[in-house]
């Protein structure tokens, strides 16, 4: 169905190609998986299969690109548009109308398709993916995982031979990430669709993949295998592979449930040795809450939260998409005022406080780093940091030395990769030193690489006396770092508590590991490691 | 009867069908300043938008444009109090201290002697405009912009994309340009320049606009059948002509501002102009459009309800039938029979539209 030979593209102005030599063949019906790390060209090889690489970025493409038998020098991305449907990263910078329906029919109107099929072809999509109840809602009015499902939707609808996803569920909670793999599940068994995806989020789509494209980056060659056999080596995997691995089960389990059998013999090893957890230092308060409420117009966000939060904690804040992660985080800077209640960050009340002094007692990250960032190099934004925060030049260029060392001084913010603008944002923001670290949503687009050296920096920090509260989806992440959890629902904390005792309980923020080895308390592969150690 | 035809079996009414009305009211409007007449107006439109208006966000753009009447007429009369000579009339209401100004200002008076016959005047004529403004309030009311665009004619398909986008842009930019100068407490920064808000707000709509233009172009956007440069040149250049003759001709009808035969024959040049052009152009547009709004029996009779009242006030000005224009400012208004009766036609719509189909949820089972 799809066939790279020999392709290298080059986009205008760079030194290296983006993607060097590529040959590969995925059959029809297949669900391909596209795997490497951020900025290792993942996009770019998946805009090459409509066209959009070259005829819309620029650029020069060597080699060929055949769909269905159309070669892609030959036909744009319009006229590829019913063979080939793509959803892009963002499903909202993609949708061109307002409504549900309307969306879903987009793609056939400008494809010409006659009324009559066009009706019953948006009923049938409505159905397929569970839309039906939604059908004339406005489009800002859905939520994450509905706004997911509508885009592959209105890609679906042409009936295109191939779909193509980039990182469908980074931004989803956990719950909706389900709903669109179960989704795309169902297009792969039932119609037959041939299915490419590139996700960082392994542990959720691997179990489902045909064939995993590795596609490392640099002048390493891309690679392209069955999941179990790329899994046994690869260098990013997710924990119940990494288990797998520890435990030498053969062949590697890719699903929880595969993991769960054949880990009987692994989990009467551990009964006996319950996994060592360092008792937290509890310092001075640096959060507090008390029957916090914020309402946005006749939306209440948050409705009596009181928390309190101490130094050297990292504290994970979860929930589904607009349960008020990020209304509280921002009530904790003093972007939202609250209706009733209080807030205090550091001792201090943040909408009293002058900006400048407050950067000294909490810093935010938001969910858009780039908000933070304003300079036209990396260098100047560093040295802007300085100023505004008035420590000695130079403070900010140390930290970003520190996080994310292979920076190109030089770049513009806006090029960087996702990790690298939030380890820069992030240096911009411990610039100051506060002693309260607020994350909001920090590993949306982070590969398993960034997210260890992110997790090692938090940790430093914690131990350094800062406190840290993360807002964030990724429970694999939550389950190695935070010390603490706050689960929001509606806008109400319903449970605080120590990370093993709220998570390894919850059929959603379960961590893999949990899972596999339940009932016994463990929750990452560390853990298990070390206690293997003691076992021997 | 087929189903679109039923006046009262639930859907939405087409976009063009309210605006028609809501432009025959506003000419109505335009022939008369006779405030009774206009408060009708007014009464009748608002009636109509509270019978008929969605829960849409811009269904309340009748309230607000009907402050913008207010502020019109409340300026009008500022102004006219400010600068009034007693042209007007002789009954003072108030004396205002009066500003000396220089002699290269002679005949220009500031404060002063301000007289009921200025002020009524000036209410008047500044009603006159608010309840037009009210009508067009009315229309936006009543008919979702997005809706309008969709069933442009194919061959401004292109232009009504182009709007629409425009609409989803610019709500998110307020949105984009609050979160940025949040972010800017944040750097511990409390004033913003162009570098720390502009920027940054116009960096992200320029992303969005590539991501966009991405999107459409891989979902079949600009399929196009062939068609030689020069004739869709022409056709373009038609269209243009034509919008621009029946811009002028109404412009000249509701204003007075050219002879009645020439304004009507730009109109109509203007119109053939256009209608000719568009129905050239569907020729290189293979867009197919999914369930779009009918036009039958009830856009009929909404748009004959505002023909109706336009027709009556035309008639009745161009005979010069009394009680349209007063007499004098200070004289009571009188109630002309056959204008408000025609008027009154205007309100049909809050029957003759069908009503809006209700969220099923809403629905008990």
């Amino acid at each position: 169905m799809i066939e790279f030979d020999r392709v290298t593209v080059t986009y205008a102005g760079a030194k290296e190609p983006a993607i060097r030599d590529v040959s590969f063949t995925v059959p029809e019906g297949e669900l391909a998986l596209v795997i490497g790390r951020t900025g290792s060209g993942k996009s770019t090889l998946l805009r090459t299969i409509n066209g959009l690489v070259p005829h819309f970025t620029g650029g020069t493409l060597a080699g060929r690109v055949l769909v269905n038998g159309r070669d892609t020098r030959e036909y744009r991305p319009r006229d590829l548009a019913d063979v080939v449907g793509i959803v892009g990263q963002d499903p909202m910078a993609g949708f061109v109308t307002d409504t549900v329906e309307d969306e879903l029919a987009y793609s056939m109107e400008s494809l010409g398709v006659a009324p009559d099929v066009m009706r019953r072809r948006v009923e049938e999509t409505l159905d397929l993916l569970g839309l039906a109840d939604v059908r004339d809602r406005a489009l800002t009015s859905l939520s994450g995982g509905q706004r997911q499902r509508t885009a592959i939707g209105a890609a679906l609808t042409s009936h295109p031979a191939v779909l193509v996803l980039d990182e469908p569920t980074s931004a989803l909670d956990p719950q909706a990430a389900e709903e669109v793999l179960a989704a795309l599940q169902r297009l792969v068994h039932d119609l037959g669709v041939t299915v490419v995806m590139a996700e960082h989020r392994l542990e959720r789509v691997i179990q489902y993949a045909d064939r995993v494209i590795e596609v490392p980056g640099g002048s390493t060659a891309v690679t392209t295998g069955l999941p179990v056999d790329l899994m046994v080596s690869a260098p990013v995997a997710p924990p119940v592979v990494e288990l797998g691995r520890l435990a030498g089960w053969s062949p590697l389990p890719l699903s929880v449930r595969d993991a769960r059998r054949a880990a009987v013999a692994l989990r009467g090893q551990l009964a006996d040795h319950a996994p060592l957890r360092p008792v937290p230092v509890e310092g001075r308060e640096l959060a507090k809450c008390n029957d916090l409420v914020v309402a946005y117009g006749n939306i209440t966000a948050l409705r009596g939260v009181s928390l309190s939060i101490k130094a050297g904690e990292i504290v994970a804040l979860m929930g589904r998409n607009g349960a008020g992660k990020s209304t509280l985080l921002n009530a904790l800077v003093g972007l939202v005022t609250p209706r009733s209640g209080t807030a205090s960050a550091a001792g201090a009340d943040p909408r009293r406080t002058r900006p400048k002094q407050l950067v000294k007692s909490v810093g935010l990250v938001p969910q858009e780093p780039a908000d933070l960032l304003y300079a036209a190099t990396v260098a100047a934004e560093c040295a802007g940091a300085d100023s505004d925060f008035g420590v000695p030049a130079g403070s900010c260029q140390a930290l970003l030395e520190r996080l994310a060392p292979d920076i190109d001084h030089q770049q513009h913010p806006r090029d960087l990769s996702e990790g690298q603008r939030l380890c820069l944002a992030l240096a911009v923001v411990l610039c100051g030193a506060p002693p309260l670290l607020l994350l909001d949503e920090p590993t949306r687009g982070l590969d398993y690489g960034a997210k260890r050296r992110l997790v090692e920096i938090l940790r430093e920090l914690a131990a350094a006396g800062h406190a840290v509260v993360l807002s964030t989806h990724d429970v694999e992440m939550v389950a190695e770092v935070a010390t603490r959890v706050l689960v929001l629902a509606d806008g109400e904390l319903v449970s605080d508590g120590e990370t093993a005792t709220v998570i390894a309980g919850s059929p959603a923020f379960a961590p893999q590991v949990a899972k596999i080895l339940a009932p016994l308390p463990f929750l990452t592969v560390g853990e298990v490691a070390t206690a293997l150690d003691r076992a021997s | 009867m087929r189903a679109v035809h039923h006046l009262t079996l639930p859907r939405v009414l087409h976009p063009g069908a309210w605006w028609l009305w809501a432009l025959g009211l506003a000419v109505a409007a335009s022939r008369t300043r006779n405030p009774v007449l206009l408060v009708l107006i007014l009464a009748v439109a608002g009636f109509v938008v509270a019978a008929r208006r969605s829960d849409a966000p811009w269904a309340n753009s009748y309230v607000a444009f009907l402050k913008l009447g207010l502020v019109v007429i409340g300026l009008r009369i500022l102004l006219q109090a400010l600068l009034s000579t007693r042209s007007q009339g002789n009954t003072v209401l108030f004396t205002l201290p009066q500003l000396p100004l220089p002699d290269w200002a002679n005949g220009v008076k500031l404060g002063g002697e301000v007289t009921a016959e200025a002020v009524l005047t000036a209410l008047y004529d500044g009603g006159q405009l608010a309840v037009m403004l009210c009508c067009i309030g009315a229309a936006n009311a009543l008919a979702s912009p997005r809706r309008l665009l969709k069933s442009l004619p194919g061959a401004l398909y292109e232009m009504g994309v182009a709007c629409v986008v425009a609409l989803t842009f610019a709500p998110q930019l307020v949105v984009d340009a609050r979160r940025i100068r949040g972010a800017r407490r944040l750097r511990g920064r409390t004033r913003g320049s162009f570098r720390t808000t502009a920027m940054p707000v116009l960096e992200g709509a320029l992303d969005r606009s590539v991501e966009l233009a991405a999107a459409m172009d891989s979902r079949g956007y600009g399929r196009t059948a062939q068609v030689p440069r020069r004739q869709r040149r022409i056709t373009g250049g038609s269209v243009l002509l034509g919008l621009l003759g029946i811009a002028l001709g109404v412009y000249s009808l509701l204003t007075d501002a050219m002879a009645f035969p020439v304004a009507a024959a730009a109109l109509a040049i203007g119109l053939l102009l256009a209608v000719g052009a568009m129905a050239y152009g569907r020729q290189r547009v293979t867009r197919t459009r999914y369930r779009p709004d009918p036009w039958a029996l009830p856009e009929w009779l909404v748009t004959a309800a505002g023909a109706a009242a336009a027709a009556t006030m035309i008639v009745a000005s161009a005979r010069g039938m009394n009680g349209l224009v007063l007499a004098g400012p200070l004289v009571i208004p009188p109630v002309p029979v056959v204008p408000v009766i025609g008027l009154l036609i205007g309100i049909a719509p809050a029957f003759a539209a069908p009503p809006l189909t209700r969220r099923a949820e809403l629905v008990p089972a």
